[in-house]
């Protein structure tokens, strides 16, 4: 604008500036979105894709700290894994702990979001209150909780005692220290998948209530025909969430142990999960085989994925069976 | 139509009648439901300032101490004593502090400026990049940590905090989370009103997105800093417990002694938990509102 009033011959003085800042200006149309989102992929390229890939490749490979050279190797790693009992010992007790911290949880979270969806006073602080659990940290869950399941002067085996249940020695069974780890996860996460519950609750039309009163439908009726229904997608986030979570299970059981050792989770591996073996073979003992551990990764990711399909058919089977 | 215009009042009528069934006003059994959910969420968080205010041995006494004793800022002083615990306490705080705050703003201004890119800017493949960026959530990336850590050695990161920022600068769920926010909340007129005043993509950016994403930025914020004060296998593999993040530090305070010290142990947790603690406190109802925020949209 000044430039075109200031000066008696706009021709030539306006249109080179005007000609360069068209060029920037297609300059920043094409380049700046491109940019902006190379942060991203950047850094998943090179903390994200490229180790994935690169770990496909280490698998078959006897790559070990310690040796100098590193062979391929084919399939070999994933040979043994197959035959190798502590490994599929740790497939049975991630899977065991999965199933019973996921099923209770999302039952209970169902009911508190049910329960919260009403006049309520004080909303906001009982909301807040089931969201305290996700501040804490792994490691302090995992820390408080294996001091209340202590064996001799834990506070939950004093509470069973003073019902008259004899002392539990958490730890040390199988059973019992899956479900130690299950309340730990639970504790942790049924606030949160409630108020994620909660909030597609409230997203629910009307309509869908009133033509249920209208039928007559009670509230625990319309819970069960209408609320639960409409809440499916939601319901198979939550389990899609929990499972990639309950696969890769590490820090509650690795701290549950007395005295870490390596991370074998007990004894006789009662709750060692597939992380921990993973763990264990990259750098917990001394063993240092990270070809092998590469394979137990790629196996996780194996087991990841297989659920993810399965998943994949169950909703569209729900969806043509509804269609 | 004359149907439907009749049906109008009818259907009000009966839809308050419907809410009003659906929002029953809650009765004393469900007061009592939520306050022993209150308090199992509560108990353990009680418990570790229990146990961190009495001295080790009356850890031992049965039946257990249920109330707070006087012992907890002997036991503070005995965590950040580092003659007498295995870490230096002190700078796994500071540590903890800077990883978290140096990932938040990271996260918060990468993913707003690709969520802007994706929401509000044309360009070629944009549909499948994006896309591309929702697949990644599929992916375990924590699965890849054996050639990230020979990647970390190559770099001379190993035991360095460098190490636990760098992979956690940006995240698919912040670009995802900042898009469908910039998506929905900026108006294109807006932006086309800048334009006209001569702003370039960068500074639409700067003077236009950035003021309207507050909101969004504060929830992205809160979560991500809680993630990564939170985070422990990924630091657990690259730190040692000379450079540690808190969570290192709390962990190898647990396992380092033969015969565990729980009133250090779990003053500990305790302090570890604090900062925490304190910010959901303040701003504990955006945080709640940001995940139900976050659960419709997704």
């Amino acid at each position: 604008m000044n430039a075109v009033s200031g000066t008696g011959s706009p021709g030539e003085v306006v249109v080179a500036p005007r000609a360069r800042r068209k060029l920037l200006r297609r300059l920043d149309a094409k380049l700046s979105p491109y940019l902006f989102i190379s942060p991203f992929f950047l850094v998943f390229g090179v903390f994200g894709l490229f180790p994935l890939g690169y770990t496909a490749y280490i698998s078959l490979t006897d790559r070990n700290l310690l040796a100098p050279v590193s062979h391929f190797i084919g399939l070999h790693n994933y040979a043994l894994l197959i035959h190798d009992s502590y490994f599929w010992r740790a497939v049975e007790n991630t899977f065991g702990i999965w199933f019973l911290s996921t099923v209770p949880q999302l039952l209970l979270a169902l009911v508190i979001a049910h329960v919260l969806n009403t006049k309520l006073r004080a909303r906001t602080f009982f909301r807040m209150a089931i969201l305290l659990p996700q501040v804490t940290s792994l490691v302090a869950v995992a820390l408080i909780f294996t001091q209340l399941f202590a064996h001799d002067y834990g506070f939950i085996n004093y509470a069973l005692g003073s019902v008259g249940i004899h002392h539990v020695y958490w730890e040390a069974g199988r059973l019992s220290s899956w479900f130690a780890l299950s309340v730990m996860v639970m504790w942790r996460w049924t606030g949160f998948n409630a108020l994620i519950y909660l909030a597609a609750m409230q997203a629910i039309p009307e309509e869908l209530y009133e033509a249920a009163a209208v039928d007559g439908a009670r509230r625990f009726r319309q819970f069960i025909h209408v609320t639960v229904p409409m809440l499916r997608p939601t319901i198979l986030f939550t389990v899609i969430i929990a499972t990639i979570g309950g696969l890769q299970l590490f820090t509650e059981a690795y701290l549950f142990q007395s005295r870490t050792s390596g991370g074998t989770g007990g004894s006789n591996r009662q709750y060692q999960t597939i992380v921990m073996y993973l763990y264990e073979k990259f750098l917990g003992s001394t063993q240092f085989k990270f070809g092998y551990a590469a394979a137990i990764a790629w196996c996780l990711v194996l087991f990841i994925a297989l659920f993810g399909i399965v998943n994949y058919f169950f909703v569209s089977r729900i969806r043509s069976a509804e269609g | 139509m004359v149907a439907h215009s009749e049906a109008v009042p009818r259907r009000r009528r009966r839809s308050q009648r419907a809410v009003a069934r659906r929002f029953d006003s809650a009765g004393p059994g469900t007061y009592l439901f939520l306050i022993v959910v209150v308090a199992v969420s509560l108990f353990p968080l009680y418990w570790s300032l229990v146990v961190a205010s009495h001295s080790n041995s009356a850890v031992y006494a049965y039946p257990p101490k249920l109330l707070p004793g006087a012992n907890l800022f002997h036991n503070i002083r005995r965590l950040f004593n580092s003659e007498l615990v295995s870490v230096d306490f002190a700078k796994a705080l500071v540590n903890s502090a800077i990883v978290s705050s140096v990932v938040t703003v990271a996260v918060v201004f990468f993913s707003a400026l690709a969520g802007f890119a994706f929401a509000k800017l044309d360009f070629r493949g944009r549909k499948v990049l994006f896309l591309l960026v929702l697949a990644t959530l599929l992916v375990p990336v924590q699965l890849g940590l054996i050639p990230l850590y020979i990647e970390m050695i190559h770099f001379g990161w190993l035991n360095s905090i460098k190490a636990v920022i760098a992979p956690n600068l940006i995240t698919a769920f912040g670009v995802f989370l900042m898009r469908q926010y910039i998506a929905g909340g900026v108006p294109n007129e807006l932006i086309a009103a800048a334009r006209v005043d001569g702003c370039n993509s960068w500074r639409v950016f700067w003077h236009v997105i950035l003021p309207v994403v507050r909101p969004m930025a504060a929830v992205l914020g809160l979560l991500t800093f809680m993630n990564t004060w939170n985070d422990f296998l990924w630091p657990f593999i690259v730190l040692n417990a000379r450079n540690p993040t808190v969570q290192v530090a709390v962990s190898d305070i647990a396992t380092v002694a033969y015969t565990p010290d729980y009133s250090l142990i779990l003053t500990a947790c305790f302090i570890s938990i604090l900062p925490l603690l304190l910010v959901f406190l303040v701003l504990g109802r955006q945080i709640v509102g940001g995940i139900m925020q976050g659960a419709v949209k997704g």
